[in-house]
């Protein structure tokens, strides 16, 4: 079953994003952590692959992702600093793009709680700026909500 | 796209009252003064702001001398929220994408005779 994902906003630069799954924490975090699987679910836009990524799964480690499109000799890419890792239920990060879209470092920090086998996932990103944070959520309010929200109906409705 | 590019084109729509002055101009041009009177400030303060918007390549000015119209240029904010909004359908794409990966280590993991009737039905979608 597939659980709605929220997003909401806290603080003036910060985005809480929770999404439940039907699966044990540890699977969740492995999910997470691992390139093979990473690379299987964290997509990019329509046409576009994921050729690299390597996680370096250790504070101070670096983790590499990389998408391409599939006809168009365009990349992208995104790179990952850990700063703190509990498995299987804590993971701090900093990111940011090679183009940096986000006017700095984003700090992530993504929290897998469990109950009857069943994981939470909790991820708040800090942005560099409330101007930033402001722009997604204002963006988000108007168009992206009642696109997430005539989605979640389809799905309940099946 | 270009990073700094994004950062005025945010910088810019921080403040509720260039986000107003877009909102109007989302409309059709308008010269300072049309655009001042709904504000309760003057000519020079709203003038100021149109500086913030036309230096993030958000509003341009028209050549006429006497109004010089401002009109809104649509494709810095097309850059930006599409940006945006990208990253939150990623979001969810991605979510469910997990849900279907999730399901296949569970089975994976199923003692294996009894791997098959742990399969359900539609399951994955």
């Amino acid at each position: 079953m597939k659980h709605a994902m929220k997003l909401v906003p806290q603080g003036d630069r910060e985005i809480v994003v929770t999404r439940t799954f039907d699966a044990p924490r540890e699977l969740v975090f492995e999910a997470f952590t691992r390139p093979e699987l990473v690379k299987r679910w964290m997509l990019g836009p329509e046409g576009w692959s994921m050729p690299v990524c390597t996680i370096e799964l250790r504070p101070g480690g670096k983790s590499r992702y990389e998408w391409a499109h599939t006809n168009r000799k365009t990349s992208m890419g995104l790179t990952a600093t850990f700063k703190e890792i509990v498995a299987p239920e804590r993971i701090v990060h900093t990111e940011k793009f090679d183009e940096d879209w986000t006017g700095g470092e984003t700090t992530i920090t993504t929290i897998f709680t469990e109950k009857a086998g069943k994981t939470t996932m909790t991820m708040t990103i800090v942005y560099a700026s409330a101007a930033t944070r402001d722009m997604v959520m204002k963006s988000g309010m108007e168009q992206g909500m009642s696109t997430s929200y005539d989605r979640l109906d389809g799905l309940l409705e099946k | 796209m270009q990073a700094a590019y994004l950062d005025a084109t945010f910088a810019a729509l921080s403040d509720p009252t260039r986000r107003a002055i877009v909102a109007r101009l989302a409309r059709g041009e308008a010269s300072v003064m049309e655009l001042a009177r709904p504000f309760d400030m003057s000519q020079p303060a709203i003038s100021k702001h149109i500086k913030v918007l036309e230096q993030a390549g958000l509003v341009s000015r028209g050549l006429d001398a006497q109004r010089r119209p401002c009109r809104l240029e649509t494709k810095p904010l097309a850059q930006a929220t599409s940006w945006l909004e990208h990253q939150r359908e990623l979001f969810a794409a991605r979510f469910d994408a997990l849900d279907a990966v999730l399901e296949e280590m569970k089975a994976e993991r199923r003692p294996k005779k009894r791997v098959r009737e742990g399969v359900r039905q539609g399951g994955h979608k």
